[in-house]
C-alpha cells in the first residue's frame, strides 16, 4: 500500500443523515468555506448525499444526525444508523428536542394532515415529533436552530482527537453580558427567554433589539418559574408566555413543563 | 434485442445534490418511457396547520425554518404578506435594504447551487470536494463567492442561517451605511468572479434539449424582481399577486408528500431563474446583459441544463444590485413603522432563489393566525421535472444503466429543487421495461 492510500485509509470516516428538518444544520458544513477542504483532507465525508453522489457505506466513526423522529420509516432507520455509528452525535433543535414541528405532539396529527394535505390517506406520519436520543443513544447533542458552526468544528475536533468538547451549557446572558449589550428586558421591557436559553449562538438577538427566542434550547437547570414570574410582571399574558416557551425547542422537557405550567393557569 | 425490449426500470432511491429528502422512479420499455415519478419522501412537517394560532410578528422567524438554504426568501413572503393585511407602508430605504438581504441569500444559494450542486454533473464528479482535486481554483472561487453572499446575510441579519433581522414593518435593527460600506471591496471581487463563473459555466456541454415551457416569475416594470411585481407567464398571463390562488391549483399525489401545483386549465410551469430571466431581461442591468450575450445565451433560453448559466448571471446581477443599493443607502428615520394589529387578509409572492415563493394568510383582530397557505417553488416545479423526464430519457434510453441513471439525476438538479421546502415534500427511480 503506497502511503497516501494508507493515511486514506487512516482518515475517521464521517456520514450525515437527515430526518424531520430544515437541512440548515448540515448545510452548516458547506458553510464553513475556508475550512470546508481542509476538512475534506482531514477526514473522510463517507455520507453525505446533500453534498455528494458517492456514498460508502459504514460503519462510520462519526455520524451526525439532523432531524426529529416524525415517520414509522425513520424510527426504524435510525436504529439501522445507530449500529453503523461508532459516535453519534445529534445536531441541531430537531434532532435535539424534536424541532417546530414538535408543536404537533400537542394537537390531534390527523387534523393536521387534514388541514394541509386534500388526500390524507396518502401521508404516514407519527402521533409526535421526538429528538434522536428518545430512540436511540447519543454520543452528543449539540443545540441550536441551526447549530453553530464553529461549535460543530470544535465537536469535530474534540473527538478526532479524543478530548471532552468544549460547549458551554450556563445561559446565553454570559455572553451577552460579555458581548456589552444592554438588557433588553431590563432596560426595554422586552420579553427574553436569554435567562433560560443555553449559549452558543453568540447572543445575538438582544443585540438587534429583539428578546431571546429560544433557539438553543433550555440552559443546565434553568428557572423557568422565575423567567414565567418575570414576563408577567411585564403584563404578558399566559397564552403568550406558553407560545414563547413553545418555538424551536418546544418539547425539550423544561420548556414544555413551563409551557404547560402556563396553559394550567 | 431481447435486452432492448425488456422493461427497465432507472431508480435514485436518495436524489443526492439536492436539498431535502427525493427519489426518482423511471419506468421505460425500449426508449419508451412508461412512468415517471419524483417521489418526495422527505417526511411532512405540516407548518401550515402549527402555524394556525401563532402571532403574525413571530412568524417570519418560524417560516424561516422551512428552509434552511433560502430562510430569507420565507421570511420576505411573510412580512409582505402581513404588510398588506395591515396595510402597512414601509420606509424606501427599508425597501431597498430587504432587496440587499435577498441579493445575499441570491448569492449564497445560487453560489451554493453553481458550485458545489450542479458543476460536478458537468465536469463528471460525484461531488465538489472530489472535483476540487482537478480544479481546485474553480471550488475555492466558489466558496469564497458564496461567504461573500452570507457575508451580507450575517450583516444584516447576524447569522448565515435563520437570520434575526425581519420583522413585519421593517427590520429589528438596520446596519449603519459604514458597516454596509465594509461589503464593497468583496462584492467588487464577486462581480468579476461572478462574470468569470458565466464564462465558465457557458463552456459546459449542454445536452440537445429544448422544450415549450410556460415560465412563470414576477415582474416589475423598474427592477429585476425580489419582492415586488406582478404575476407573468411567456403565454400571456399577467394578473395582481391576489389573483393568484384563482389560477394556480395544488394537487395531492399518492407518491409525493409535497403538493403539486398546476396552472390552471394549462397544467404544469416553470419557475425560478430561467423564468425571471426570459420574463425580466430588460430590467437586467447592462453588465448582466452584457455577460449572458457574450456566451450566446438567446432568449429565451429553453434548454433546463443551462439553467447553471442563467443562475451565474442572475450571480453577477445581485452583486451589481447589491454595489447600487450600498451606494445609496441611507439609515432610514425608524428600523421599522409601529402598526396596529387588526383582523384581515394578506398574501405576497417575492423570487426566492429557486423561485416564485406564495403566502396567505388570515389573522384575527389579535394578530393570531387562523388560516395559512404557502406554496414553494419546487411545489411548483415538480410536475415539470417529471414532464421533462418523461421527454429527456428516451435520449439516454441507450447509455449503460448508471450513466443513464446520473443523467436523469442531472436533469432534476437543473430545478436545484428544494425538498425541504417542499415538504413543509423528492425521491428517482429509473425502471426500465
Amino acid at each position: 500500500m503506497s502511503s497516501k492510500r494508507a493515511a486514506a485509509a487512516k482518515r475517521p470516516k464521517i456520514a450525515v443523515f437527515k430526518f424531520a428538518s430544515c437541512d440548515g444544520c448540515q448545510l452548516s458544513l458547506l458553510e464553513l468555506e475556508d475550512d470546508l477542504l481542509a476538512l475534506a483532507d482531514a477526514v473522510d465525508i463517507a455520507y453525505f448525499p446533500e453534498a455528494s453522489r458517492s456514498m460508502t457505506k459504514g460503519p462510520y466513526d462519526i455520524g451526525l444526525v439532523e432531524g426529529s423522529i416524525t415517520t414509522h420509516h425513520d424510527a426504524e432507520r435510525i436504529q439501522q444508523v445507530r449500529r453503523q455509528c461508532r459516535k453519534l452525535i445529534a445536531i441541531g433543535a430537531c434532532a435535539t428536542a424534536g424541532g417546530i414541528q414538535a408543536l404537533r405532539n400537542w394537537h390531534d396529527v390527523n387534523q393536521f394532515i387534514s388541514a394541509v394535505y386534500a388526500s390524507p390517506e396518502h401521508i404516514q406520519t407519527l402521533k409526535s415529533s421526538t429528538p434522536i436520543a428518545e430512540h436511540v443513544p447519543v454520543d452528543f447533542e449539540l443545540r441550536g436552530c441551526p447549530v453553530n458552526k464553529y461549535q460543530l468544528v470544535e465537536l469535530l475536533g474534540a473527538y478526532l482527537a479524543g478530548r471532552k468538547p468544549s460547549i458551554p451549557t450556563y445561559s446565553v446572558c454570559i455572553p451577552c453580558k460579555r458581548r456589552g449589550t444592554v438588557c433588553v428586558m431590563v432596560a426595554k421591557k422586552i420579553p427574553c427567554l436569554g435567562p433560560v436559553t443555553q449559549a452558543g449562538c453568540g447572543a445575538i438577538c438582544p443585540s438587534f433589539n429583539r428578546g431571546c427566542y429560544g433557539c438553543y434550547g433550555p440552559m443546565e437547570s434553568p428557572n423557568t418559574g422565575a423567567l414565567t414570574a418575570a414576563f408577567r410582571i411585564l403584563g404578558e399574558s399566559d397564552r403568550q408566555i406558553s407560545r414563547a416557551y413553545r418555538g424551536f425547542n418546544a418539547w425539550a422537557w423544561q420548556f414544555r413543563k413551563a409551557s404547560e405550567e402556563c396553559e394550567r393557569s | 434485442m431481447s435486452e432492448a425490449s425488456k422493461h427497465r426500470t432507472i431508480k435514485v432511491n436518495t436524489l443526492t445534490r439536492v436539498e431535502g429528502e427525493g427519489a426518482l422512479f423511471i419506468q421505460f420499455k425500449g426508449d419508451r418511457v412508461s412512468d415517471v415519478k419524483l417521489n418526495i419522501f422527505e417526511p411532512p412537517r405540516m407548518f401550515e396547520a402549527f402555524l394556525h394560532g401563532r402571532h403574525l410578528t413571530e412568524t417570519p422567524d418560524i417560516v424561516a425554518r422551512i428552509c434552511g438554504i433560502c430562510p430569507i426568501a420565507y421570511q420576505m413572503s411573510a412580512v409582505h404578506a402581513f404588510e398588506r393585511a395591515l396595510n402597512i407602508k414601509i420606509d424606501p430605504m427599508v425597501r431597498m435594504l430587504r432587496r440587499l438581504f435577498y441579493c445575499g441569500e441570491w448569492i449564497e444559494s445560487h453560489a451554493l447551487h453553481v458550485f458545489m450542486l450542479h458543476a460536478p454533473d458537468f465536469l463528471g464528479y460525484p461531488d465538489a470536494i472530489q472535483m476540487a482535486r482537478d480544479h481546485r481554483a474553480v471550488v475555492e472561487q466558489g466558496l469564497r463567492l458564496k461567504k461573500i453572499g452570507n457575508r451580507i446575510v450575517s450583516l444584516m441579519g447576524g447569522r448565515e442561517i435563520h437570520p434575526v433581522c425581519a420583522a413585519v414593518g421593517g427590520f429589528y435593527k438596520v446596519p449603519s451605511e459604514s458597516d454596509l460600506r465594509t461589503l464593497s471591496e468583496d462584492l467588487k471581487w464577486a462581480l468579476d468572479a461572478s462574470l468569470a463563473t458565466v464564462k465558465l459555466v457557458a463552456g459546459f456541454e449542454f445536452p440537445d434539449f429544448e422544450r415549450d415551457y410556460e415560465f412563470v416569475a414576477l415582474s416589475h416594470p423598474g427592477e429585476y424582481p425580489f419582492n415586488e411585481g406582478r404575476i407573468v407567464s411567456s403565454k400571456g398571463l399577467n394578473i395582481f399577486v391576489p389573483e393568484y390562488e384563482e389560477h394556480f391549483v395544488e394537487r395531492h399525489v399518492k407518491h409525493s408528500n409535497a403538493l403539486q401545483s398546476v396552472l390552471n386549465g394549462r397544467g404544469p410551469y416553470f419557475v425560478g431563474p430561467m423564468a425571471r430571466f426570459n420574463l425580466n431581461y430588460p430590467q437586467l442591468p447592462e453588465v448582466a446583459r452584457q455577460a449572458a450575450k457574450d456566451c450566446g445565451l438567446r432568449l429565451p433560453v429553453s434548454n433546463p441544463f443551462r439553467s447553471i448559466v442563467v443562475r451565474a448571471v442572475e450571480l453577477v446581477f445581485a452583486c451589481w444590485e447589491a454595489l447600487q443599493i450600498i451606494g445609496d443607502y441611507q439609515v432610514p428615520e425608524a428600523p421599522r413603522v409601529d402598526f396596529e394589529v387588526r383582523a384581515g387578509v394578506g398574501c405576497a409572492a417575492t423570487e426566492a432563489p429557486r423561485g416564485l415563493l406564495y403566502h396567505r394568510y388570515k389573522i384575527d383582530e389579535q394578530g393570531l393566525i387562523q388560516f395559512a397557505k404557502i406554496v414553494p417553488p419546487t411545489s411548483q416545479n415538480q410536475k415539470q421535472i417529471e414532464d421533462d423526464l418523461w421527454h429527456f430519457v428516451p435520449q439516454v434510453a441507450k447509455l449503460p444503466a448508471d450513466e443513464a441513471t446520473w443523467k436523469c439525476e442531472q436533469a432534476v438538479r437543473n430545478y436545484d429543487p428544494c425538498i425541504s421546502c417542499a415538504t413543509h415534500a423528492l425521491r428517482v427511480n429509473i425502471q426500465r421495461s
